[in-house]
């Protein structure tokens, strides 16, 4: 479900379809490259439409950068269970874990876009929120 | 109040049960406004607690909704899943191990905020809120199982006039009205068996 790593923040996407997630995944990889971590997840437990928060944990683990992570989520469910999931990292890395309100495709187009360039974690999801202001 | 193991296992399958037979009824409820998962949902999520029986009955009764809530997390899915899991986790932590009424009363009270809190939302959205908030008004002023079991199915009743602006049902905007809201439900059926369970006794 992932693969890169750097010093960049990371880009988790969080769809309730896993063909959206990996989709999105892929526009991420073929536009912006290998120069950010990057990690999705989508789909209930038994592989139907829905998110889950063991399988949002695994994404932050694989994407996981010293400069954080950033989260990009579809429907109302997906933003539930990442908080969820967020809450149940260790303190130390929760603290540098975001969810961003942002139209999932496009906001992580962008957010990995600014990460590429070794932009914060604020900075990236400032850019991907941009959609939403 | 003190609820021995067989009382703990009772409870467990008790609110499994309400889930799983009611599941289709959920997911019916669910098409019109939702996605139609939400039976499912619970379903899954009650079996994978069930199947953490026996060992669930043996831990004391905090911890054992604190491992309910935890298993509901991960398994239901959905938006339900960190709502209700995290109803449960609160209610364990903020429980002593040999509860008083009072001392459930205000856990229910504290799990009720950090539902709030979880989901960004009050009453009055057509939520589970909508159900937990006026069951525990009940609860808190003395009612019996049966007052608190009442109370939970007519303010469950009382969501489908309602118009949803929060989670899913929200996107439907003015045609969420007429359709009774599947979260309200699940949480009256839950409250139903819990309270059935524990024989709520009326104070005054």
């Amino acid at each position: 479900m992932s693969n890169s790593s750097s010093g960049n923040v990371g880009i988790v996407i969080v769809s309730h379809s896993s063909k959206i997630a990996e989709g999105a995944a892929d526009m991420v990889r073929q536009m912006v490259g290998n120069a950010v971590p990057l990690a999705w997840t989508g789909g209930d437990t038994d592989g139907g439409l829905g998110t889950n928060v063991a399988g949002i944990l695994e994404a932050i683990e694989a994407a996981w950068s010293p400069a954080g992570v950033a989260i990009l989520v579809d429907l109302g469910g997906a933003e539930t269970n990442s908080e969820m999931a967020l809450e149940m990292l260790a303190e130390d890395r929760r603290a540098r874990v975001v969810v961003c309100n942002a139209p999932v495709v496009e906001g992580a187009v962008i957010a990995a876009t600014e990460s590429s360039g070794g932009s914060s974690l604020a900075a990236v999801k400032r850019s991907a929120e941009e959609f939403y202001a | 109040m003190s609820l021995d193991r067989a009382a703990r296992e009772r409870l467990v399958r008790a609110l499994a049960a309400s889930m799983i037979e009611h599941a289709e009824e959920l997911t019916s409820l669910d098409q019109a406004i939702g996605d139609g998962d939400h039976g499912l949902n619970m379903k899954r999520g009650f079996e994978a607690v069930l199947a953490t029986l026996p060992g669930l009955a043996d831990k004391s009764l905090p911890e054992m909704l604190k491992a309910i809530g935890m298993t509901l997390v991960m398994k239901v899915g959905g938006a339900s899943g960190p709502l209700v899991g995290t109803f449960f986790m609160e209610l364990g932590k903020a429980l002593p191990e040999q509860p008083t009424r009072a001392d459930l009363v205000a856990a229910a009270d504290k799990a009720i905020g950090a539902v709030k809190l979880r989901g960004r939302s009050e009453a009055g959205q057509k939520t589970l809120l909508d159900v937990l908030v006026p069951a525990q008004a009940v609860f808190a002023s003395g009612g019996d199982a049966r007052a608190i079991a009442a109370e939970a199915a007519q303010a469950a009743d009382r969501t489908t006039p309602m118009l949803a602006t929060r989670g899913r049902a929200s996107f439907l905007g003015e045609r969420s009205i007429g359709h009774m809201d599947p979260g309200s439900r699940s949480a009256s059926l839950l409250i139903g068996a819990a309270v059935a369970a524990l024989e709520f006794e009326a104070v005054s």
